[in-house]
């Protein structure tokens, strides 16, 4: 028998992202490799952490392999707890059969036993495909100050961009008068995080509803949330004003990954009252030659740089050959671009060669038609051979040689 | 090798005197070095990935800094329910206060050895920075029928109190030992690793103590020379021993090359150390870095040539900084300029300062001093 916990977390990372195409192939989205050395779900487990949310539920299907060897027994976050820490809840076969997760509400509710042996009044439900710094604990001081039944983070969002998001109207008392999901003329500008606190006893009740009603998409958004509002539940909006990023797409991951080298982006790792935690790689410092020349950019351990790089982000153990370029790119653990390569707009996967000559990606100054220019992108394990162009938005998951 | 069939002993405190400057605030073991190390990690590592599994850490005084370092011994894998890493403080009973010397030492943990199962015992100080494979030094020891075999190494011997320098007759046994001496010129000096069974080890200290013998080298190995089977196990890769600041500053600065870095960070022989979850480091607009290591947490803004930069340092817009050694946390602010230097933790050297030191004789700055 578990000790009672306050607020427990339950972190939705079941996610293929396939709009991330071949770097999600092995992977699932929470999975994937960002800012030099975190992996996207570092996020909300070290913001869970830093909230004193100290159980958390971390729910897999999509190719959970590499995702469950990250996340291990959690020490890296904290969280090898002999009371809570973190637990991978896969699905499981029941007595009924076996069942996959069929939706963000029935992933949950497939996991109420877990939920119940904590007996929490509160539940916190991630998603683990976010990029951000949040105060959990500030979330549910809300939702306990507003004698909410639900509680959902929610972003000002840029007008023009609101219509991919599902949108709330909001009272002046915070509270949620009416949803509308990605409209194509927004009347709202207050987007949903996909970032909820629920009491956990109402939560129940309508996971159990919401599983019994055979017309659910036994969605959250788009079924349970909008259940509870019709029932005249109390549902309540949190305000966030800081750095949020879903990195659902190549574009949006390269963004944000080159965000962190922008000083007027408000996302800051150094912040030692708000550390971001990582399973960190043994390796030493990397080092920097007398032939290099590195502008702008940042460089993870164990990388040998003897090239040119501007505007980039190298993960751990990355070889830059003399001669080779790397600008306004993204370059993930171990991969080696040998001499006289140039790798720009791109996001080069895991242990990948690129060969000496080779270019990958284009400038977008360079294109006759800028509607045909994209960030390229290069597989993991993938060998790009000598003197090989690779064209923009162009996705190589095999050798070319 | 039946890894754990062999105990590890470190002396974290052996030769504090040699490096004043740093050891007034912690051990040798503690010590910085390259960038995100502490050199303890070197051996405690060697030790882990030829499969040791139980590792005791003989300390003696100021071992905060070292506790926090080590911890439960995680990052090396030796937080253990079976055996693992164990710290060994001074243990004052009726017959013994804090230990004066190696042999006091080792009998203050008399027990420590006696509870351990492993039959084979290889004790080793910190002060030797060296990526070596002790496995091939297991199987040296047990086929040469040796009752001690000594890490050495041949070349300029280090100056360093008591050090032992040796000659092998004919059939290989060492012949002769010398401590302390005057040495123009290159010898057999001993790197002071040594593999034995644990109950020679246990016989040599009852008896050194018994008859009131203080010096481990003199009484033990010196007096033994004869009666004992002692051979040398020569260690031919990358070694540096550090005896003071001079020889500390250049085997930071000797991690520059290549060659020596391949050899000391060996892929499948990884050195560990505490992970301290910073940021990769960040090379600002107008950053200009050269044949140098930089750690992560750092955030360079100015010019920097031929230095070890440990983590979190920050380089401000306009500094020059050249051969030299940047502990973690240290502040070089704007307009700096440092020409060999070795500046320790926390450090903050003041807008347009100016500190040039020399190859032979670099400038130290203390732990958290502001200039």
């Amino acid at each position: 028998m578990s000790l009672k916990t306050e607020c427990i977390a339950m972190l939705l990372a079941g996610g293929q992202g396939s709009r991330l195409g071949i770097l999600t192939k092995k992977i699932a989205k929470p999975a994937v490799p960002y800012g030099g050395k975190y992996r996207i779900i570092d996020f909300p487990l070290s913001n869970c952490v830093n909230s004193g949310i100290y159980t958390v539920g971390v729910l897999t299907q999509y190719q959970p392999l590499e995702l469950n060897d990250y996340i291990g027994n959690g020490q890296p976050w904290d969280l090898d707890r002999a009371n809570g820490g973190v637990h991978i809840l896969s699905p499981y076969q029941q007595i009924e059969g076996t069942a996959w997760y069929k939706n963000t509400a029935n992933a949950i509710y497939q996991n109420i036993n877990f939920i119940d042996r904590y007996d929490p009044e509160y539940v916190a439900i991630l998603s683990g495909d976010h990029i951000y710094k949040m105060d959990y604990a500030k979330m549910l001081a809300y939702h306990k100050e507003k004698q909410a039944d639900c509680t959902i983070a929610m972003l000002e969002v840029p007008w023009e961009e609101a219509s991919r998001f599902g949108l709330m109207f909001v009272d002046d008392e915070g509270a949620i008068t009416a949803f509308e999901e990605k409209p194509k003329v927004p009347k709202s500008n207050k987007a949903s995080m996909g970032i909820y606190m629920f009491t956990w006893k109402k939560l129940r009740r309508y996971l159990l509803e919401d599983e019994a009603n055979p017309n659910s998409s036994n969605d959250f958004g788009h079924d349970l949330i909008p259940a509870m509002h019709d029932a005249g539940e109390r549902l309540y909006a949190y305000p966030f004003d800081g750095y949020w990023k879903d990195v659902g797409t190549i574009d949006s991951l390269w963004e944000a990954n080159l965000d962190l080298l922008n000083p007027k982006v408000d996302l800051d790792l150094s912040d030692t009252s708000w550390k971001i935690y990582s399973r960190s790689p043994t390796a030493p410092p990397h080092y920097v030659s007398s032939c290099a020349k590195v502008q702008n950019s940042m460089i993870a351990e164990g990388c040998q740089i003897d090239g040119s790089i501007d505007f980039s982000v190298l993960f751990a153990n990355v070889t830059v050959e003399e001669g080779a370029t790397v600008r306004d790119s993204i370059v993930m653990p171990g991969t080696v671009i040998k001499s006289g390569a140039v790798v720009q707009y791109a996001i080069v996967a895991e242990n990948a060669v690129i060969e000496e000559g080779a270019v990958v990606g284009e400038r977008p100054e360079a294109m006759k038609d800028r509607a045909d220019w994209g960030v390229t992108v290069i597989g993991s394990d993938i060998t790009i051979g000598k003197n090989v162009k690779i064209k923009p938005k162009e996705m190589i998951d095999k050798n070319i040689v | 090798m039946r890894a754990n069939n062999v105990l590890g002993l470190i002396y974290s405190n052996a030769y504090d005197s040699a490096l004043p400057e740093f050891t007034s605030l912690r051990t040798m073991g503690s010590v910085p070095f390259g960038g995100r190390y502490r050199l303890i990690d070197f051996v405690l590592s060697n030790m882990v990935n030829c499969g040791m599994s139980k590792v005791g850490i003989v300390t003696k005084n100021n071992y905060q800094s070292l506790l926090d370092h080590i911890g439960s011994g995680k990052p090396w894998d030796l937080s253990r329910k079976n055996e693992g890493l164990f710290i060994l403080p001074p243990f004052a009973s009726r017959t013994s206060g804090v230990y004066e010397n190696r042999i006091e030492a080792l009998k203050g943990n008399m027990r420590f050895m006696a509870r351990s199962n492993e039959e084979y015992v290889i004790l080793s100080d910190c002060n030797v920075i060296c990526n070596m494979d002790f496995t091939k030094l297991f199987d040296a020891h047990t086929r040469s029928g040796a009752d001690i075999t000594i890490v050495y190494k041949n070349g300029p011997v280090p100056k360093l109190d008591d050090l032992m320098t040796f000659g092998f007759g004919a059939d290989g046994r060492v012949n002769e030992i010398m401590v302390n001496r005057a040495i123009n010129g290159d010898a057999n000096y001993s790197l002071n690793m040594f593999i034995m069974r644990k109950s020679l080890l246990q016989r040599l200290i009852n008896e050194a103590m018994s008859l009131h013998f203080d010096s481990f080298e003199r009484d033990i190995f010196q007096r033994n020379v004869l009666n004992l089977n002692i051979r040398g196990y020569e260690e031919k890769g990358f070694v540096r021993v550090i005896n003071g600041l001079k020889s500390y500053f250049d085997a930071n600065l000797d991690l520059l090359v290549p060659e020596n870095r391949r050899e000391l960070f060996k892929v499948d022989k990884p050195v560990y150390t505490k992970v301290h979850d910073e940021v990769p480091a960040k090379y600002g607009l107008g950053s200009e870095v050269r044949n140098s290591l930089v750690a992560d947490g750092c955030i360079i803004d100015g010019t920097v040539e031929n230095c070890i930069l440990f983590r979190g340092v920050r380089i401000g817009k306009g500094a020059v900084v050249k051969n030299s050694i940047i502990m973690q946390g240290t502040m070089i602010s704007e307009n700096v300029s440092l020409d060999c230097t070795v500046i320790d933790k926390s450090a903050v050297i003041k807008p347009g300062k100016t500190l040039i030191g020399d190859k032979s004789y670099p400038i130290y700055i203390g732990k958290e001093i502001i200039i």
